[in-house]
């Protein structure tokens, strides 16, 4: 058996396909689920870091370094194993979705930290100044601003999460990674692994590549 | 009689330093008041604490047509009365001119879109600006960009403007397109506080200059007297050093 026919067998690319398309669907399911519940308990969490009272804030600060600090798989792990022991039993979906939300949020928050305080005083003077309340001053003048900012780390962060999906192949839930170790099995062969590496390029290269462009243009505003 | 704004024994610390010590200061209705005096003076200090921007302790007393300057629910009442115009222009640049404008009536008045729009454009032809009000603040100069803050203030129909140094930040050609727009305003009857280093500006358009140094104001006068027959030797030497150049 050379390299070729044991990487990058063709035929039993072709045959593990329709296995690894369903993979890919749930992979982008989980990916996009936990992105977005991210985004709101990321800004959720930054408020609360921000603005609120002084012990709301040391917590919000503890949860966000403690969930930036443990690995994926361990909190994966306690979800899916060690929650049911206190009654907590979670589908393998839900519990990917939890683990990968608590973390993105906690990168969350922080990105929407830096984007906020990237503003200048002044903007939340001259809203002040104008009588905007707080809210209508985050909503109207400073989120604005501060999202055109963070669109290239939200995007990163995005990234990590789709990658990250694959952990979730250890729960037993059949996203991309895990169909392409079953088809690998299946067929004595791992070049569904490498097709399984290949689909992950195709949609993850792009957005790299868009990260890049998005922080060129906003370095050239700058200038 | 207490004043329009009624300022008493205003004092602001930052940390140990003792930037305001003690000013008492009465401003009447639609009266235009020029505050001059050395930087570090606290001149700045004072009017960002009259729609308190900047805190204050609490032995000190700040009302404004009778309502007292308090952190809460008043404050932002307050501060709708008092329009603000920055050295740094602090213009939204996500926004239009004309949105700009419109952002506070619209949110804090609940005036109309269709209203508020009409009311941004007649301000801006009033500031010399009615072709710009699609541009971003970026594409304008910083006399323009000046001009249209000074439009977003007047769209919430203020009865007081606190100018902080307007033209500090100017291209010195720009100053004067900024200056005749300010002085329109003091006719129209509006009470006016500015902080200022145009000593031309303060003798022709204040009815009173207050000179301030170190904290305190040290002098208090209509501008024939407070630019020809200063009192305090204080004043004397800043007047000196600033109009001998």
């Amino acid at each position: 058996m050379d390299l070729f026919e044991t990487f990058f067998n063709l035929e039993v690319l072709a045959r593990s396909f329709p296995m690894l398309l369903k993979g890919l669907w749930l992979t982008l399911e989980l990916g996009a689920a936990s992105i977005l519940a991210g985004l709101v308990l990321g800004l959720g969490l930054c408020m609360m870091r921000l603005y609120s009272v002084r012990p709301v804030q040391i917590l919000t600060r503890i949860y966000i370094d403690v969930f930036r600090s443990i690995p994926l798989l361990v909190l994966l792990i306690i979800v899916y194993y060690a929650l049911p022991f206190v009654g907590v039993r979670l589908s393998p979906f839900a519990s990917a979705m939890t683990a990968l939300t608590m973390v993105s949020g906690a990168y969350t928050a922080e990105i929407f930290r830096s984007g906020i305080e990237a503003i200048p005083k002044g903007q939340f003077e001259a809203a002040a100044a104008l009588g905007l309340g707080h809210r209508q001053t985050m909503v109207d003048v400073i989120l604005p601003q501060s999202i055109r900012m963070v669109i290239p780390p939200l995007t990163n962060n995005s990234i990590n999460v789709v990658k990250d999906t694959a952990l979730a192949s250890v729960v037993a839930m059949p996203d991309l990674l895990k169909q392409a170790t079953q088809a690998q099995a299946l067929a004595a062969n791992p070049s569904p692994l490498i097709g399984a590496a290949a689909i992950y390029l195709a949609f993850l290269l792009p957005l790299v590549l868009l990260v890049s462009r998005l922080e060129r243009r906003l370095n050239r505003g700058k200038a | 009689m207490p004043g329009y704004i009624s300022i008493r024994n205003l004092q602001k610390y930052y940390g140990h330093y003792h930037a305001l010590r003690g000013i008492d200061l009465e401003i009447a209705r639609g009266e235009v008041v020029c505050v001059v005096g050395p930087s570090g003076s606290g001149k700045s200090t004072l009017i960002r604490c009259i729609n308190r921007l900047e805190d204050f302790s609490t032995e000190s007393a700040i009302h404004v047509d009778g309502v007292p300057v308090l952190p809460g629910a008043n404050l932002a009442k307050v501060r709708a009365e008092v329009g603000m115009v920055f050295q740094s222009f602090n213009l939204f640049p996500h926004l239009t001119v004309r949105q700009n404008i419109m952002l506070a009536p619209r949110r804090v008045r609940g005036t109309t879109k269709a209203a508020a729009a009409a009311q941004a454009d007649q301000l801006l032809a009033r500031v010399g600006l009615a072709s710009q009000a699609e541009k971003y603040p970026s594409g304008l100069s910083g006399g323009q960009q000046q001009r249209v803050a000074i439009a977003r203030a007047l769209a919430m129909e203020p009865q007081v403007l606190l100018f902080d140094e307007p033209t500090s930040a100017l291209d010195p050609e720009m100053v004067g397109e900024v200056l005749d727009v300010m002085r329109d305003l003091a006719q129209t009857g509006v009470t006016m506080v500015v902080v200022t280093h145009e000593m031309g500006f303060a003798r022709q358009v204040a009815d009173r200059v207050i000179f301030m140094d170190g904290g305190e104001v040290i002098e208090s006068a209509p501008p024939d007297a407070f630019f020809s027959a200063p009192r305090e030797t204080r004043t004397r030497n800043f007047l000196h050093a600033v109009l001998d150049h």
